[in-house]
């Protein structure tokens, strides 16, 4: 284990480079996520409320 | 029916929702394969040691930003020509993982520089065309994130996106056109191979693992664009109400 942890001497170097790896196609797939739930939930709200004001017309709101 | 029913953003919707769970879970599955075969079960080099290890994150991630600059192109290309908003969409939604991709490719390649050339980094025709991507990447999304007019921002980065085009080709092909420190391929569809099958195959099943993450990111921001498109559009018209 220690040795693999070791990489032949060349350590900092592939598990930087691995490190960097997790680091962005992991922070992408949050954010891609993240913004995908934010902008579903967004357009839930709109469209529930698009369709109340759809079915009671502002004529006839007091 | 002709493959531009697909540029409707409702029919978008239908088939990439279905088809988001598979190309995800592919993606999860091979990212695991290729991660664990890359660390656990490659032997060193003899020449490069375990540095060679680097070589399964860098080459991937380096082709896949080149290939998602060249989708950037295409998507663009499309969307002037027959004005089909959601190929704007995919293009701008490709933007951040291939400007991520390109970082990683930086990065990598300059850890695994550092041992193996002896330096971190060189100006040569492959690692500037490389760089110069990466500056393309940043100023595509600055200038969709500049302009408020979605129809005019789609426009003007499309144009950009197009500019930009000549580096993503220049970077893939500079080990060819000229001499540079960065060394030429090492593998290739036609024969010709330069890497042992215990090099090979493992590279070959992240290649596919970074093309799947890339597909599968690209669906989920393209449905979020169309959404939040969709979602401007409804504050629009109730404004007007």
């Amino acid at each position: 284990m220690a040795e693999f942890l070791h990489m032949g001497g060349y350590a900092p170097y592939v598990w930087s480079a691995y490190g960097a790896f997790a680091l962005i196609v992991g922070g992408l797939t949050l954010a891609s996520l993240r913004a995908s739930a934010r902008a579903k939930r967004e357009l839930k709200d709109l469209e529930a409320r698009q369709s109340r004001a759809r079915r009671k017309p502002a004529t006839e709101s007091p | 029916m002709s493959i531009w029913k697909y540029a409707n953003p409702a029919e978008f919707m239908r088939v990439s929702g279905a088809a988001l769970p598979w190309v995800a879970g592919l993606a999860i599955a091979l990212m695991a394969l290729g991660v664990g075969w890359s660390l656990f079960f490659t032997p060193e080099d003899y020449q490069q040691g375990q540095t060679v290890k680097i070589l399964f994150i860098h080459v991937p991630a380096a082709i896949q930003a080149i290939n998602g600059y060249l989708v950037m192109v295409v998507a663009s290309l499309i969307g002037l020509i027959r004005r089909h908003h959601v190929s704007f969409l995919v293009a701008k939604a490709a933007a951040p993982i291939g400007a991520g991709f390109t970082l990683l490719g930086l990065f990598t390649g300059a850890v695994w520089g550092e041992p193996m050339w002896g330096t971190w980094w060189v100006w040569d025709a492959r690692l500037t065309s490389f760089l110069i991507l990466f500056f393309f990447y940043l100023g595509y999304m600055a200038l969709w994130a500049a302009i408020d007019d979605p129809e005019k921002a789609a426009d003007l980065s499309a144009v950009l996106c197009l500019v930009g085009g000549v580096f993503a080709i220049l970077s893939r092909y500079a080990v060819q056109f000229w001499a540079t420190l960065h060394q030429g391929t090492s593998i290739s569809l036609s024969g010709n191979q330069k890497l042992t099958p215990e090099f090979l195959y493992p590279l070959v099943v992240m290649l596919l693992a970074f093309l799947l993450t890339f597909l599968a990111l690209l669906i989920v921001r393209t449905r979020t664009e169309i959404r939040l498109r969709r979602a401007r559009a409804i504050r629009l018209s109730t404004a007007e109400m």
